[in-house]
């Protein structure tokens, strides 16, 4: 185990050191101490490591990650996780807003609760929330799979492409074209495949599913005067 | 961009330390808003004086002697305590009219920041750290105060234009956020009688919330009818004589983390303002929710 202390350790020294470690790095398990709430800590990494932020962070942390497993031992702020590529990402804490926006792929798992814009835009990544999400979340998200545990805020799936929605508990509302669809066996069998990967105790029957009602795809003129 | 910070002490033995906590906040804050600093501290109410605090572009002239002819002038007994460009003058209660008529004429480019039993506010253009150095604030004691870091968007980077905004007695409020809807609100409120210093959009709300309170709301009722009638992005944090509130637009994309212990309650814009506080890894820390009124009273 290597260990860098960011009271010590510049940032930019933290993450050139973290996105030096390739595919054949032998130097495979991180951690991070002091993080401090500093922002963009474990950003923009490509190798099969492992990296453990003891504490809460700041803005954009774990950003662009590819093939790394972090884990922030703590809450992160704002925008965790923003288009990842692959790799996993897990929060113990709570992770502010627009948390895995825009993510291609991997793994985002936030043991607490995730704020507003949780999967904005979302293009491929799977994010396993154990509490609850806030408004606004999986807003345009184009695919992938977004987990839910507790409840939903307002405007979930606001005019949303084929990402698939699974909510255990409450939707506050539903976002424009955004509706509640049919639960088949290859739904509770992605969903049984992301909760045994998230480690979350929970069973696939308990959720449901929300999905896009495709009505907003194509131009449509008797829609004209809600522009 | 801007950054708040704000701490409301729950126990008494930290209060000595406000001063000393608040600035490590806001100079943390100094990335969200370089271009001035401000700072509310609430003291304690020792006697049946009012707090003037008053700021000049040209201290040395206007603060000279002017203790003496405010009390000649308003035939009271009025002290001052001169800060770098500020200066509190302590008035009795029932003089404040009188005096404040008399600075008017003795001294006219002397503008009136707050007025208050307990509460001073220090704000100027600069660096956080600079600003904070200039006003001694880490050697201030207090039960509450509220901070801001200004990025300037809705008007220009001025001593006025820095937050906080003080429109009552004891009153103040910092804005992260833009409003939409200022002006006219700021025609009505002007209708009902309110003064405005400035163009900016935060005094507005700071104007809005002194109005309603005026008219009988608490600061939880006046924060939370701010929801229905102001239209912009904003995260405010409010003081009160023996309060401290807190509240976001429904849209909420303008930061703001909080800490409770038995010992106080604080705010930051971000996480990292909050790292040094005593036992904050004990602390409940969470995300206020969009369109929810938070206060606390002593």
């Amino acid at each position: 185990m290597q260990t860098i202390d960011m009271a010590s350790t510049p940032l930019r020294e933290v993450n050139s050191t973290l996105q030096a470690q390739k595919e054949d790095t032998n130097q495979k398990a991180w951690e991070i101490i002091n993080p401090k709430g500093s922002h963009a800590i474990a950003c923009g990494l490509d190798g099969p490591i492992e990296v453990t932020v003891r504490g809460s962070t700041g803005y954009y942390s774990a950003g662009m990650n590819k093939q790394a497993h972090v884990h922030i031992v703590g809450s992160a702020g704002p925008g965790v996780a923003e288009n990842m590529m692959s790799g996993m990402v897990i929060i113990d804490g709570d992770a502010s807003q627009y948390a895995g926006a825009t993510g291609n792929g991997g793994l985002l798992v936030i043991k607490g609760n995730a704020s507003s814009r949780c999967g904005i835009s979302m293009k491929g990544i799977d994010i396993v929330v154990y509490g609850n999400i806030g408004h606004m979340s999986a807003f345009m998200a184009q695919s992938g799979n977004l987990v839910v545990l507790g409840d939903a805020g307002d405007a979930l799936g606001d005019s949303l492409y084929e990402a698939r929605l699974f909510v255990r508990g409450k939707v506050k509302s539903l976002g424009a074209d955004c509706i509640e669809k049919e639960m088949r066996p290859e739904h509770l069998e992605i969903l049984a495949d992301l909760l045994e990967r998230a480690g979350a105790d929970a069973k696939p029957e308990e959720f449901k599913r929300y999905g896009s009602a495709r009505q907003l795809y194509n131009f449509n003129i008797d829609n004209a005067s809600a522009y | 961009m801007c950054g708040i910070v704000g701490l409301f002490l729950k126990d008494k033995s930290l209060e000595p330390k406000l001063g000393s906590m608040l600035t490590d906040m806001l100079i943390t804050m100094t990335d969200r808003g370089p271009d001035s600093a401000g700072i509310a501290i609430y003291g304690t109410d020792e006697d049946n004086n009012t707090k003037l605090t008053i700021q000049s572009n040209n201290p040395e002239a206007d603060f000279d002697q002017l203790d003496k002819a405010l009390s000649e002038a308003a035939n009271t007994q009025v002290s001052i305590r001169v800060k770098d460009t500020h200066a509190v003058l302590e008035v009795p209660d029932k003089m404040v009219d009188d005096v404040r008529t008399a600075l008017v004429e003795l001294r006219p480019n002397v503008r009136v920041m707050s007025v208050g039993d307990i509460m001073e506010i220090y704000k100027e253009v600069g660096l956080p750290k600079d600003v904070a150095a200039r006003f001694s604030l880490a050697e201030m004691s207090g039960s509450h105060g509220i901070g801001h870091t200004r990025m300037a968007t809705e008007s220009a980077v001025t001593t006025m234009g820095a937050h906080p905004f003080s429109t009552g007695s004891d009153q103040c409020l910092v804005h992260n956020g833009s409003l939409s809807n200022h002006n006219s609100l700021r025609r009505k409120l002007k209708r009902d009688g309110i003064a405005f210093e400035t163009d900016n959009d935060s005094e507005v709300a700071a104007a809005y919330l002194t109005h309603k309170m005026k008219h009988g709301s608490n600061l939880g009722e006046a924060l939370k009818s701010s929801l229905d009638d102001l239209d912009g992005f904003f995260t405010f944090v409010v003081g009160t004589k023996d309060g401290f509130g807190v509240v976001r637009d429904p849209i909420a994309c303008k930061p703001a983390v909080m800490a409770e212990t038995d010992q106080y309650v604080a705010f930051g814009s971000e996480y990292r303002a909050l790292v040094n506080l005593p036992g904050i890894e004990q602390a409940r820390v969470w995300e206020p929710e969009p369109a929810t009124v938070y206060f606390w009273e002593h």
